[in-house]
C-alpha cells in the first residue's frame, strides 16, 4: 500500500513575552514524524498539554507549523493554500453540540463546504447532501432541521456528515467520541469503521481511553510535552509498553492485554 | 442495618402537556461502608435521583415515595426543615466541574473554613480563628494536598481541575458525613487524575468507613472500584447487584449491551470488528415509550413488554425484566426457535 500522508519533521514554537536581550521560546511541538496508508488509522495518546492538539491543528492548517512539511499522496501542502487541504484534510470536534451553528439548517450547514470548494449546481449539492446524511445513518428529510432539534449522538452524526461530504482522504477525530454515551459512542465506532472501509479513509484518532485506541487504530503515537515517547504498532506497545508515560498511561486506566 | 433504604421513588414534573414522571419507581438501598455505583446515560434520571435525596430539588418537581429511610429514621414523615437539618449533617455531596462548583470570588481557605461548624470546634472564642484555620490545613492534607499555605490563599482558576476536586471533597469531608454522593466526579479530566480521584476517594472508603454513592454515566470506568452497581435507564430502574455479577453475568438486554459496547470488556475481540450495540437513541421525556422504556431499541422485547415489568430477585441479584437473560433460558432458546423455523 503506498503512502498518503507523509508528516517530515513537523515542529512549532511558540514566542513568549520577555525583554530584548533574553526572548524566550515555548516549544509546543518537538520535531515530529509519521507516515499513514489509506484505510488506516493513527491514534495519538497523551496528557494534557502535550501537544496532541496542536499537532492535529496543524495538519487541517488551522495554525502554519515553525519548520517541516507535510507530502499528501506525495504533493507537498502549502500553508496558504487551504482549498487544496480542506478538501481533502476534514477535522470532527469534540463537543459537537457547540460546533454546529444553531441559526442555520443541516442543509445550510453542510452546504457552505460544497458552495466555497466545488462547481456543482444547486440540485446536485441537496442530491449530495441527501445521499450523506443518509451514508451517516440520518433520513434525507433532516436536512430542513436545526441542530437543537437533535441528540448528541446524532449531532456528532452531522458533523461527521460534514467532515465526509467533500469525499477526503483523511480524517482527524480530535476526542470526537469522549463525550457520547456508551451505546452511542460504540453505534459511532461501527459508523466509522464502515465508512473507512467504504471510502478508503485514513483516520488519526485523538483520545484518553485506551479500550477505543485498542479496538480503533492499527498504529500509536504516545507524546508527552512536545514529544514523541514511543510509537509503533497498537497491540504490541499495549502489550508490552517501553516508556514510563505509556506505563502510566496504562496504570492509571488499569488497562492490561494478555 | 441500611444506612439508606428507598423503595420505589417517582419524580414527576408539572408540565402544560401533563405530568411527565423523569424517575419511575426507583429502588436503592445503600449499607455503611459500601461504594455502589449508578450507572446510566445522559437523560437516565440518575443526578436527579441524587438530587432527591439529599433534598434540592426546585418546588415544580414532585417526589413520591413508598419508603425513604435514612438510618431506620422515615425522612416522609419528617418536615422539610427537619430533613434538611438531618440530611446536611449526614450526607455531603460532590459535582461535576469542580471548577465552576467553587465560588471564583473567594479564596479556597474561605471556602474551606465557611464549611467548618461551629460545634466542631472547642475553646474560647478568641481561639476560634486560630482552631478553625488548623483544621482547614488538616482537612487539605486529608485529600492528598501537601502544599496547603499555596492552596488557602489562591483563586479556583489558579488552580489545576484534579486540585479543585480535592477542594471539594476537602468541603464535603469537613461535615464528617457518613454518606458522600459524587456525581460524575471525573467527567471532563484526565485520565492519570482520574486515578487520582477515584483513589483518595477508595482510600476515605476504607480509612472512614465512609458510604459513596458514585454516579457516572460509563459503566466500565467505575467498576474497578465499586462493591455494587445500580443501573437506570430513562428514569426507570434496570438492575443491581454486586460489581461481579452485573459485570460478569449481566441478565437484563440493557446491561448486557452496556458490557458488550465497553470496549475495555471485549479485549479479546479483534481489533476493528462490530461492536454490540443497540439500535436507536435515548427517548427524550417528552416521548417517553409506555411500559418499560426500553422496549422500542430491545433485541428480546415481546408483547408483554408494553407493561412495565416487576423487579425480580436472583439471590440479591435484582432485575426488572419480563425476560432476564438467565442461564437457564440460553440453553432453552434453540428449543423455542426450532417450531419457528419448522413453519417457514
Amino acid at each position: 500500500m503506498s503512502v498518503l500522508l507523509e508528516v517530515n519533521e513537523i515542529a512549532k514554537s511558540y514566542k513568549l513575552k520577555g525583554y530584548w536581550y533574553h526572548k524566550r521560546e515555548f516549544n509546543a511541538l518537538s520535531p515530529v514524524s509519521f507516515t499513514i496508508e489509506a484505510k488506516k488509522t493513527l491514534a495519538i495518546v497523551g496528557e494534557n498539554g502535550s501537544g496532541k492538539s496542536t499537532l492535529a491543528k496543524i495538519l487541517v492548517g488551522a495554525e502554519p507549523p515553525s519548520k517541516g512539511k507535510i507530502y499528501l499522496n506525495g504533493q507537498l501542502l502549502q500553508n496558504q493554500r487551504f482549498k487544496q487541504r480542506c478538501q481533502q484534510i476534514r477535522m470532527i470536534f469534540q463537543d459537537s453540540g457547540t460546533t454546529l451553528n444553531p441559526s442555520l439548517t443541516i442543509q445550510e450547514l453542510l452546504d457552505e463546504p460544497l458552495t466555497l470548494n466545488t462547481d456543482l449546481d444547486e440540485k446536485q449539492r441537496r442530491q449530495l447532501i441527501r445521499l450523506t446524511l443518509q451514508k451517516v445513518g440520518l433520513l434525507g428529510d433532516h436536512m430542513n432541521f436545526y441542530p437543537h432539534m437533535f441528540s448528541g449522538g446524532q449531532k456528532q452524526r452531522i458533523s461527521l456528515a460534514r467532515a465526509i461530504i467533500l469525499q477526503p482522504q483523511v480524517i482527524i477525530l480530535d476526542e470526537a467520541l469522549a463525550s457520547l454515551d456508551p451505546s452511542l459512542r460504540s453505534q459511532m465506532i461501527n459508523l466509522l469503521l464502515d465508512l473507512q472501509q467504504q471510502m478508503g479513509l485514513a483516520y488519526i484518532l485523538i483520545s484518553h481511553n485506551l479500550g477505543i485506541v485498542r479496538h480503533f487504530s492499527d498504529d500509536v503515537l504516545v507524546m508527552s510535552h512536545g514529544k514523541v515517547v514511543e510509537s509503533g504498532k497498537t497491540i504490541e506497545i499495549m502489550r508490552n509498553p517501553q516508556h514510563k508515560v505509556t506505563q502510566k498511561l496504562m496504570m492509571s486506566q488499569n488497562f492490561q492485554i494478555k | 442495618m441500611n444506612l439508606l433504604d428507598i423503595r420505589n421513588l417517582s419524580i414527576e414534573l408539572d408540565t402544560p402537556n401533563g405530568k411527565i414522571l423523569a424517575v419511575d419507581r426507583v429502588s436503592l438501598s445503600m449499607k455503611e461502608g459500601e461504594i455502589r455505583g449508578l450507572v446510566g446515560e445522559s437523560g437516565s434520571g440518575k443526578s436527579l435521583l441524587a438530587q432527591a435525596i439529599i433534598g434540592v430539588l426546585d418546588d415544580k418537581w414532585r417526589v413520591h415515595a413508598d419508603r425513604f429511610h435514612w438510618r431506620g429514621i422515615d425522612l416522609l414523615r419528617l418536615t422539610i426543615d427537619e430533613r434538611r437539618t438531618l440530611l446536611c449533617r449526614d450526607i455531603a455531596m460532590i459535582f461535576q466541574e469542580p471548577m465552576s462548583c467553587l465560588d471564583p470570588t473567594t479564596l479556597i481557605g474561605a471556602q474551606l473554613s465557611e464549611a467548618i461548624d461551629t460545634s466542631q470546634l472547642s475553646g474560647y472564642f478568641w481561639q476560634r480563628n486560630k482552631q478553625r484555620k488548623e483544621a482547614v490545613i488538616k482537612l487539605l492534607h486529608k485529600v492528598g494536598i501537601k502544599k496547603h499555605s499555596q492552596c488557602i490563599s489562591s483563586y479556583p482558576h489558579q488552580l489545576t481541575e484534579a486540585i479543585c476536586q480535592r477542594v471539594m471533597i476537602a468541603i464535603a469531608l469537613a461535615g464528617r458525613p457518613l454518606l458522600l454522593i459524587a456525581d460524575e466526579p471525573t467527567a471532563a479530566m484526565e485520565s492519570t487524575n482520574q486515578g487520582q480521584i477515584f483513589r483518595l476517594l477508595a482510600n476515605l472508603n476504607q480509612l472512614k468507613n465512609m458510604a459513596i454513592l458514585l454516579i457516572s454515566h460509563d459503566l466500565e470506568k467505575i467498576t474497578h472500584w465499586t462493591n455494587t452497581i445500580t443501573v437506570m435507564y430513562s428514569g426507570q430502574f434496570v438492575e443491581a447487584g454486586t460489581t461481579e455479577q452485573i459485570f460478569n453475568q449481566p441478565m437484563h438486554p440493557y446491561t448486557r449491551a452496556l458490557v458488550d459496547s465497553s470496549t475495555k470488556a471485549n479485549l479479546q475481540l479483534p481489533a476493528k470488528s462490530r461492536l454490540m450495540t443497540l439500535p436507536g437513541s435515548i427517548p427524550i421525556l417528552q416521548h417517553l415509550p409506555i411500559g418499560c422504556r426500553l422496549g422500542p431499541r430491545c433485541p428480546r422485547a415481546q408483547q408483554t413488554c408494553v407493561s412495565a415489568p416487576k423487579v425480580s430477585n436472583f439471590h440479591g441479584h435484582k432485575v426488572s425484566c419480563h425476560f432476564p437473560i438467565l442461564r437457564e433460558t440460553v440453553k432453552k432458546e434453540p428449543v423455542k426457535h426450532k417450531p419457528v423455523k419448522g413453519t417457514d
